[in-house]
């Protein structure tokens, strides 16, 4: 029986083959069709849809009717300071997190490649960037919380640090254990670039005249620039998307966004502003969708040098 | 205007004729002698240089040749200083170079890939080195363009390495390596990483340049070919030792071992016997280009030494194994009666088939033996 | 100049003290938590909270426990069962019959990086309002949430597998040989996806198991509220139940690393 190969890779009987014309025809042309269905359904109602609530609601008022005031509650004070603690959060975390980060990645590069260390450690990032926000919480709690270890350490040494109040559960409480998770993050994006950076590139500046210093500031930096850039874009999102953690430290109050959407979401409803929760959710999408934007586009320029 | 000045302008002009106005060209000298006495490198537990003696003339291009593993890479690298040799001298233009770091060797180096910076353009990749040297930033300008229009970039200015193909990319590490005016031309494999023709027309480049600035090259390269037609000399190591050093005629003709005989270009190995200078080899008597103790021995015949003869021209009989066509001649590879193997080049219009039964006989002047 | 000659790497007592330091630093609330499991009632230290959880003295208090990772688990499952059987599938088929949508899908699977779950969860509240009325209050439907949530990482485990193996040549040489579609599925296509497919799969469960955000906001069980209600009540069981499941997932991600290794090994014999 003579076959024949079509365009799009199908394998058909050729035309001299009197029988079975439909089968083949029908197969190519409606099944795979069909066959993104479910998935687009799925992400459809999973996806989509929630996420054109979470955005749409904000411009509804109890009732179902348009209205811009819970837009217009994004500019109270209150609201107004959660955003910037949001941000002071995540950016502080993040350029802690993305220096010692580096740091890491820049010492890790002493190891053997495909070392026993080095593999630990490989692990030991994506564990700790995982750690779940409870967990984490735990874990400073432990630490530095009223009994903690570390805590009760200081006081045999005299040094009483919540003399001022339990800050660990309020806002000042947030950066330790956001830096702890950070720190890996930056491990795990940022390795690839300062694996990128190619001996010959040293070598080149040595017999060009330049002086190990000047490589690192003229040649290293610019390179490792961008993927260093985009690190951070994505440390800050992550903090500023993360919930977990604050919400098993803080079980009360809203000091940050995630926080202040909790509250709009269980809390009695204000009338007014029922769909507070809507407009916060809006407010972070333009805040992660303009980071995100930016970090697509830097990375894009990265990619392009570590090739 | 007295006549001194009057002569150099002259002069001056008569250079800038020659040279295309091209300020590289017009500054060309008449390079540095480089020698390695006695350099030894160890690495871990091995030894890859047991002890290397070797001079570079001046404005030779000079090719380390051998497989890889036999040190002229680390020959390469220690003289550019991005080892450091345990034991024995480099000496450059008369200097000794142990305790000069790298960046003041005054060296030019092409690598065999991803030298050139990926943030830089290609103008600011050429005029790196003359930045290091604190050149004015006009000097700079004109210099680069002079070295881009040698290796016919000049166009390319203002691209990036990633917007070049890898031969353009190698062109622009030449430049780069040359702007400066270096004493001494480094090349570690540069045409190893390209497409076989790019790789062609590049060397033959690469040598038309060194040529017009009479700068001391030396090319490490595992291709025999591409030693074979660009090198002035061809030092071919084996083990981190120089198994022999010679023009490319030299090495192809006489080899002085077996391991330059089958590594510069083909050869058969056939049984012989040597007798006062001459070996009998497949019944005839040939002379011997270097001398070798009497008695049985092996010679080293090249495919273009073997030809076919008619029956009772009283060759050797043998049987054709294979045949290959190569465009303008065939190369035949035949089994004798006795059941050596040797590889016979001729005519491309001569055509065998696998099972013919066929004579063949010496056709040489010379040939090397052991 | 020294005579280590040009690295990139910093020098060893660079490394090591970096190391060490951030490694000490990292490593102390990890202890901490240890340390506070290991307080005795009264003063001391003591294995009595590790006993306690063999053969607790108030069951009843840790009931929330046991419900939260029985849920746990089976949203664990219930969410491979979503990579495994709806995503796998969708990716091979625009793999092989429709490469042009290839960019719009890693988009749209990469997209929930940008819709972190506490804005997903303004929206989902509605839906699993419709969803509790349908389908009752049963967790597995939680599942669905999950699905989208793992999708950067599970789209990004089988892509690479995918890119490694030329699905469409094996595919088209299966089919020339006469097999029909459900067979080069399973004969030919499924198996060359084993190591993508189990990654996807490790790295779900890591996910869903220390899923917290949407559970706690739409008022399900699971193993993080669990954690978060038990601490009240007894906080050393709640620190070593989170020590173990910490324990878990590091096993978990060795693996992962193990086999995602394989991976690049297979990729560079290939090339």
């Amino acid at each position: 029986m003579t076959v024949i190969i079509t365009n799009d890779g199908a394998i058909a009987p050729a035309a001299a083959d009197a029988p079975r014309p439909s089968r083949p025809a029908r197969r190519r042309g409606a099944l795979p069709a069909i066959g993104l269905a479910p998935f687009g359904v799925y992400v459809l109602l999973f996806l989509a849809v929630p996420t054109g609530l979470a955005i749409g609601t904000g411009f509804l008022d109890g009732d179902g009717a348009f209205t811009l005031d819970n837009l217009a509650a994004l500019a109270e004070p209150v609201i107004v300071q959660t955003f910037l603690n949001s941000f002071l959060l995540s950016a502080v975390t993040a350029v802690v997190g993305a220096v010692v980060g580096a740091l890491v990645c820049w010492a890790v590069l002493g190891l053997r490649e495909g070392g026993a260390i080095r593999g630990a450690i490989d692990s030991a990032s994506s564990v700790l960037a995982q750690f779940g926000g409870v967990m984490l919480a735990f874990a400073f709690i432990a630490t530095i919380g009223i009994n903690g270890v570390v805590t009760l350490l200081l006081k045999d040494l005299g040094i009483d640090i919540f003399a001022d109040g339990a800050w660990i559960y309020a806002f000042p409480g947030l950066f330790l254990p956001y830096i702890y998770f950070q720190v890996p993050l930056m491990v795990i994006t940022f390795m690839p670039a300062l694996t990128g950076l190619k001996p010959q590139w040293m070598e080149a500046n040595a017999t060009l005249g330049g002086s190990v210093p000047g490589f690192w500031l003229r040649i290293a930096a610019p390179v490792l620039a961008p993927s260093f850039l985009a690190s951070l874009l994505l440390l800050f999102a992550n903090a500023f998307s993360s919930y977990a953690t604050a919400a098993a430290l803080a079980s009360q109050g809203a000091q940050i966004v995630p926080l202040q959407i909790r509250a709009a979401l269980t809390s009695e409803t204000v009338l007014g502003r029922e769909n507070l929760a809507g407009a916060l959710a809006l407010g972070m999408i333009v805040i992660m969708a303009i980071v995100m934007g930016a970090y697509a586009l830097v990375q894009r320029r990265a990619a392009r040098w570590q090739s | 205007m007295t006549d001194e000045t009057i002569a150099t302008q002259e002069a001056a002009a008569r250079l800038a004729a020659l040279t295309g106005g091209n300020p590289l060209l017009a500054d060309a000298g008449s390079g540095v002698e480089v020698r390695f006495d006695g350099v030894v490198k160890r690495y871990g537990g091995q030894t890859v240089l047991p002890g290397l003696d070797l001079t570079v003339r001046p404005g030779e291009f000079l090719a380390l040749l051998g497989p890889s593993g036999c040190g002229k890479s680390t020959a390469l690298r220690l003289l550019a200083g991005l080892e450091f040799a345990d034991a024995g001298a480099i000496v450059v233009g008369g200097r000794d170079m142990s305790a000069v770091p790298t960046n003041r060797r005054d060296l030019g180096m092409v690598f065999q890939a991803y030298s050139l910076f990926p943030h830089m353009t290609v103008a600011k990749n050429t005029g790196y080195g003359l930045r290091m040297r604190k050149v004015p930033a006009a000097t700079i300008a004109d210099r680069v363009r002079a070295a881009l229009e040698l290796v016919g970039l000049d166009a390319f200015a203002e691209r990036y390495p990633h917007q070049l193909s890898g031969g353009q990319q190698q062109r622009v590490a030449l430049a780069r390596a040359l702007v400066t005016e270096p004493s001494v031309l480094l090349l570690d494999e540069p045409l190893s990483a390209l497409d076989a023709k790019v790789r062609v027309q590049l060397r033959d480049e690469i040598r038309r340049i060194q040529l017009r600035l009479g700068i001391t090259t030396i090319f490490v390269t595992h291709d025999q070919e591409e030693a074979l037609a660009v090198a002035d000399r061809i030092a071919v190591m084996h083990a981190g030792g120089i198994e022999q050093i010679g023009t490319p005629e030299e090495l192809y003709s006489a080899p002085a071992t077996a391991f330059v005989a089958e590594f510069i270009g083909r050869s058969s190995i056939v049984p012989a016997v040597v007798a006062g200078g001459r070996a009998t080899v497949l019944g005839a008597e040939v002379a011997l280009v270097t001398p070798v103790a009497d008695g049985p021995g092996e010679v080293f015949l090249r495919p273009e030494q073997v030809r076919f003869v008619g029956a009772d021209d009283g060759g050797v009989a043998a049987t054709v194994v294979e045949s290959s066509f190569l465009g303008s001649i065939r190369r035949t590879q035949v089994r004798t009666v006795d059941g050596v193997e040797l590889v016979v080049q001729h005519p491309a219009d001569e055509r065998m088939q696998v099972g013919d039964r066929v004579a063949i006989a010496v056709h040489a002047a010379s040939v090397a033996a052991r | 100049m020294s005579r280590r000659g040009l690295r990139l790497a910093p020098p060893r007592w660079a490394t090591a003290t970096i190391l060490i330091l951030v490694g000490a630093v990292f490593s102390i609330p990890i202890l901490a938590m240890v340390e506070f499991t290991l307080r005795d009632r009264e003063e001391g230290h003591s294995l009595a909270h590790w006993g306690d959880l063999l053969a607790p003295a108030n069951p009843a208090a840790y009931a929330p426990l046991w419900l939260g990772l029985t849920n746990s688990a089976i949203l664990a499952v219930a969410t491979v069962a979503i990579v495994l059987l709806l995503l796998a599938p969708t990716m091979i088929l625009v793999q092989l019959r429709f490469p042009r949508l290839r960019r719009p899908f890693e988009f749209l699977c990469l997209l929930p990086i940008s819709i972190p779950a506490i804005v997903l969860v303004v929206g989902l509240a509605p839906v699993y309002l419709v969803i509790g009325r349908t389908f009752g209050t049963g967790i597995w439907p939680l599942a669905f949430a999950y699905g989208i949530t793992v999708l950067p990482y599970a789209y990004r485990s089988i892509q690479a597998n995918l890119d490694a193996v030329d699905l469409g040549t094996l595919a088209n040489a299966a089919r020339s040989l006469g097999a029909s579609w459900p067979r080069v599925v399973i004969d030919v296509l499924a198996p060359n996806l084993r190591v993508g497919l189990m990654l996807a799969s490790l790295i779900s469960i890591a996910v869903v198991l220390g899923e917290f955000t949407i559970a706690s906001l739409l008022n399900r069980q699971n193993l993080q509220t669990a954690l978060l209600v038990v601490s009240k009540i007894d906080p050393y069981v709640a620190v070593i139940m989170s020590l173990l499941s910490l324990g878990l997932v590091f096993v978990l991600l060795l693996v992962i690393d193990r086999i995602a290794r394989r991976i690049t090994a297979v990729r560079t014999e290939q090339a």
